[in-house]
């Protein structure tokens, strides 16, 4: 096992050398750029453009993407492999679906200017507290980073303390996400128990339905996606990035060598869940709901097959993985929708089989094989 | 109190008639048919001495021939006079039987019967003789029926027949409830020290009537200015109905405990398969719910290809669920687990692919909707230990299945051959091999042992929840949490884990309803395991990591 891990950390360090920043940053620019060209300015008749239904999946998919750097940042550099990801997603979802269902007012079925409308047909007489402040923009803010931060600071605190580690941290994160699905299911929760939170009509004023918003959130979502990666970036790169890695190598040598590696899990732990949060509160104006089954312990699993596609400690890999599973599951859900467990469970099996370093780990090899090549040439010529 | 009187004048007839009575069945039957043949022409107010010589005859029909009358299915023919059973057919017919040889006659029309006139007055008597006829009945359970019967709806009458009987009554219980009626009655007619004496009688009876009479009671007393006599009725009655509520409390915790051990037993045949291929062998394996899955299914597809036996359908199919689950175990650790050696993380996610894609086959071939599976005969009904506490027969087998199976597994790993191979692979599996054990092929049985466990505990499974592609994913979390609460590689750990989370599941939902004792549980459990990581039962030594 030592062995595999040592390669795996060769691997990074060489490939870490060759910069992928400014490259991975200027390709989500120019797609971004081009995308929205292709909306706004091309007509619909013309082949360049892009419709609105493209834009607000797109959308989807660098959410996705997002969520994927958050799971490989915990996965690919600390190796801590959590199930729970899910549930930090969601619960950020939750702090801005409640902002967005406070902005319905009282253009509920109800009507009621206080109340969501699942709180008037519970016969619900006032906000719970912990509803109140829930209206304004500030607090949403905080909320979709404070609320999956917690829960990990707390969990992680507990478990890393403990050292709970590898397979038996990844059942607890698993069980964890579980226990949230069962809780947000019940309606005396607050949440709108099955149905979750819908409807919505406006965000900071701008209505959900018209395309400039929906172009406005890719914009965003594109946004915080680069911002994100560059957190990640620099995480990585200094030095408590390599401490965390070498926690992911060896935790014992590097806590005989006199760090407390559950200091630094929790740290990257708890940034990880609020990257998760953040990708949720992007997705959730955008697919226009967000209920308990989000919570469900296939969707976790589904982000870490992201990035195990991608390829693992490489964060553009993660990016690359989460977009390419997510398109397969758009095209197989709409052309066969049965095969796509087949797909996904046969890929599960093959990535882990066949390519453990993702698609990421391909291309150094490729570059080699090509300088190989390359090399005999230019001794020639 | 006249008609009593009349009953036991008639009783002191019979008697008599009784002694002159041959004991030839022949001419007890010949007599019988005379009776009845009287019936048409008897006046309403002398038919009750004849019903009683009639139940006198104490032949096999008698109680039949009392039932159809007491129903008003009893006709006879304007013909003739015949007696017979007339029920309502189709086209305005009646469909005939001769009551006495129960022979099918031809269908007639209405205008051709007339009704064996009964009133009130006659039908509470026959109620009585038919009663009496149970009561005196060879067989135990028709007896306890009986009283039942008459405690449902205690009545002077009942009182009587009973009264007349209990000192002949042999069998314990039946008498226990003869007099649990008496009493009751006592309660209800009788004068006040009879109601106080009647109350101590009853106080540690469980029967419903009871409380409901004694509450009852209660309620019908003023609130205010008691006579002495009533305040003490009131006392003796608010204690009878405390010790029946504390023997009823007693019972319903005592049933919990049933409960929690059969969702604990339960719960251990979902993870002792785990405890073996995760526990033992080390080997994550997220499959292990749907081969629980396909356990249940094996038990469909058995009852579907043998439906003449479905009664033994379970018995076939907990071999044929550990091979069909074994073996696909096997496959899966052939296939793929053994490539993943040392790398769990990625056997968690090959094994979750492989879960996926099993749960998709079988909502692609059996569809997505849940199955029925048939409950054989022997499964269902209860053992009524007492009126208010029963043990289901399909929760106490499976408590009883799982500890077989729990102890059989035992054995294997600690008796058998295999079962030293086992243990030696997982301790140590370089000096097992340098052992000559061949390590690849304990894995792989070791591996197939576990899936079949989970299979078995499919069949099981099939009894007591819907069985669909989605059976499995309820219970891996559970089970993972199980073994790892339990302590992993400790077989005894997991029995304990199992019990005591049924149990504590069990406790908890009357005061927080069953989503939330779930959630509550396993908060417990993550909690729990950030203190004590190794389980209940850590494994003792050293092992690096």
């Amino acid at each position: 096992m030592n062995t595999s891990i040592t390669e795996d950390s060769k691997q990074t360090s060489l490939f870490q050398s060759k910069d992928p920043l400014h490259l991975t940053i200027g390709l989500l620019f120019i797609t971004t750029l081009l995308v929205t060209l292709g909306n706004l300015i091309f007509p619909e008749s013309s082949a360049l453009h892009v419709s609105d239904y493209t834009v607000s999946l797109l959308g989807k998919y660098l959410c996705y993407a997002l969520l994927a750097l958050a799971v490989d940042l915990v996965w690919g550099y600390c190796g801590i492999l959590s199930l729970g990801h899910g549930a930090f997603f969601t619960l950020g979802g939750y702090a801005m679906g409640m902002y967005l269902m406070r902005q319905i007012g009282d253009r509920g079925v109800y009507g009621n200017p206080e109340l969501p409308d699942f709180m008037v047909f519970l016969n619900w007489t006032e906000l719970p507290w912990f509803w109140v402040g829930s209206d304004s923009i500030v607090w949403m803010v905080c909320m979709v980073f404070l609320g999956p931060g917690l829960l990990a600071f707390i969990f992680g605190s507990l478990a890393f303390r403990s050292r709970v580690s590898g397979v038996y941290l990844s059942i607890m994160t698993q069980a964890m996400t579980y226990a949230l699905m069962l809780a947000f299911f019940r309606n005396e929760m607050g949440f709108g128990g099955n149905n979750g939170l819908t409807d919505f009509k406006e965000i900071f004023g701008f209505s959900l339905q018209s395309p400039s918003t929906k172009l406005g959130l890719f914009i965003a979502t594109a946004i915080a996606l680069g911002l994100a990666y560059c957190v990640c970036h620099f995480i990585v790169k200094s030095k408590m990035g390599r401490v965390v890695t070498a926690i992911r190598d060896s935790e014992n040598r590097v806590r005989f060598v006199g760090y407390k590696p559950e200091h630094y899990k929790v740290w990257i732990f708890v940034v990880s869940a609020m990257l998760a949060g953040l990708a949720g509160a992007l997705y959730v104006p955008q697919v226009g709901i967000i209920n308990p089954g989000e919570f469900s312990p296939l969707n976790s699993i589904e982000m870490v097959i992201w990035v195990a596609v991608g390829g693992r400690n490489s964060l553009y890999g993660a990016i690359i993985g989460a977009i390419i599973v997510s398109y397969a599951k758009t095209r197989f859900t709409a052309i066969m929708p049965e095969a796509w467990l087949f797909a996904l469970g046969g890929l599960f099996v093959l990535v882990t089989l066949l390519l453990p370093k993702g698609i990421a780990g391909l291309i150094p090899s490729i570059k080699q094989k090509f300088a190989k090549t390359a090399d005999p040439v230019e001794a020639k010529s | 109190m006249h008609r009593i009187f009349l009953l036991m004048l008639l009783l002191v007839i019979s008697a008599q008639s009784d002694a002159l009575q041959t004991d030839i069945d022949v001419e007890a039957n010949s007599e019988l048919r005379a009776l009845v043949n009287q019936l048409p022409n008897t006046k309403l107010r002398k038919m009750a001495p004849l019903l009683e010589k009639i139940s006198q005859t104490k032949q096999p029909q008698t109680r039949n021939l009392l039932q159809f009358m007491l129903d008003g299915e009893l006709y006879f023919l304007k013909s003739n006079k015949q007696v017979v059973r007339a029920q309502v057919a189709e086209n305005k017919l009646y469909q005939l039987t001769d009551v006495l040889t129960q022979q099918s006659l031809t269908d007639v029309k209405k205008s051709k019967l007339s009704k064996i006139k009964t009133n009130n007055k006659l039908r509470s008597s026959l109620r009585s003789v038919i009663a009496k006829i149970d009561l005196t009945d060879a067989n135990k359970q028709i007896r306890l029926k009986a009283v039942q019967q008459l405690l449902s709806s205690p009545s002077k009458e009942s009182a009587a027949i009973i009264t007349e009987l209990i000192n002949h009554e042999k069998d314990q219980d039946v008498k226990t409830l003869m007099s649990t009626t008496l009493s009751l009655q006592q309660l209800k007619a009788g004068k006040f020290e009879q109601k106080i004496e009647a109350l101590e009688q009853l106080s540690g009876s469980l029967e419903p009537t009871v409380k409901n009479e004694v509450v009852r009671l209660l309620a019908n007393l003023p609130e205010k200015e008691l006579t002495t006599q009533q305040q003490t009725l009131k006392d003796a009655l608010s204690h009878t109905l405390d010790e029946i509520e504390n023997s009823a409390s007693f019972y319903s915790a005592v049933e919990t405990v049933f409960f929690g051990l059969s969702l604990g037993s339960v719960l251990l045949l979902a993870a002792i398969g785990l405890a073996i291929t995760f526990g033992v062998m080390g080997v994550i394996n997220m499959a292990h719910g749907e081969m629980i899955m396909l356990g249940a299914y094996t038990t469909y597809v058995i009852q579907l290809a043998f439906p003449s036996i479905i009664e033994y359908s379970l018995l076939i199919a907990i071999p044929a669920a550990f091979l069909v689950s074994g073996s696909v175990g096997i496959l899966i650790e052939r296939g793929v687990i053994r490539f993943l050696k040392g790398r769990p993380l990625e056997t968690l996610l090959a094994t979750f692919g492989i879960s996926l894609i099993l749960q998709q086959l079988v909502r692609t071939i059996f569809s997505p909707l849940n199955r029925q599976v048939i409950s054989p005969e022997w499964m269902s009904g209860s053992w009524q230990i007492n009126p208010i506490f029963s043990l289901t027969f399909n929760r106490l087998y499976i408590i009883l299945f799982s500890i077989f199976v729990f102890i059989s597994l035992l054995m294997i790993l600690k008796k058998t051959s295999l079962g030293l191979h086992v243990r030696a692979v997982s301790q140590n599996r370089d000096m097992a091999r340098a052992l000559s054990i061949k390590s690849d092929w304990v894995d792989a049985i070791t591996f197939g042992l576990g899936s079949g466990i989970a299979g078995v505990a499919g069949v099981v499974l099939s009894q007591l929840t819907n069985v669909g592609p989605n059976l499995g994913q309820a219970y891996i979390i559970d089970s993972f949490l199980v073994v790892v609460f339990g302590g992993v590689g400790n077989l005894w750990g997991t029995l304990v884990a199992a019990m005591s989370l049924g149990l504590t599941n069990k406790f908890l939902e009357p005061l927080t309803g069953s989503v939330l004792a779930n959630i509550i549980v396993l908060v417990g459990l993550v909690l729990f395991i950030q203190k004590r990581p190794k389980g209940l039962f850590p494994q003792k030594g050293r092992s690096a990591d």
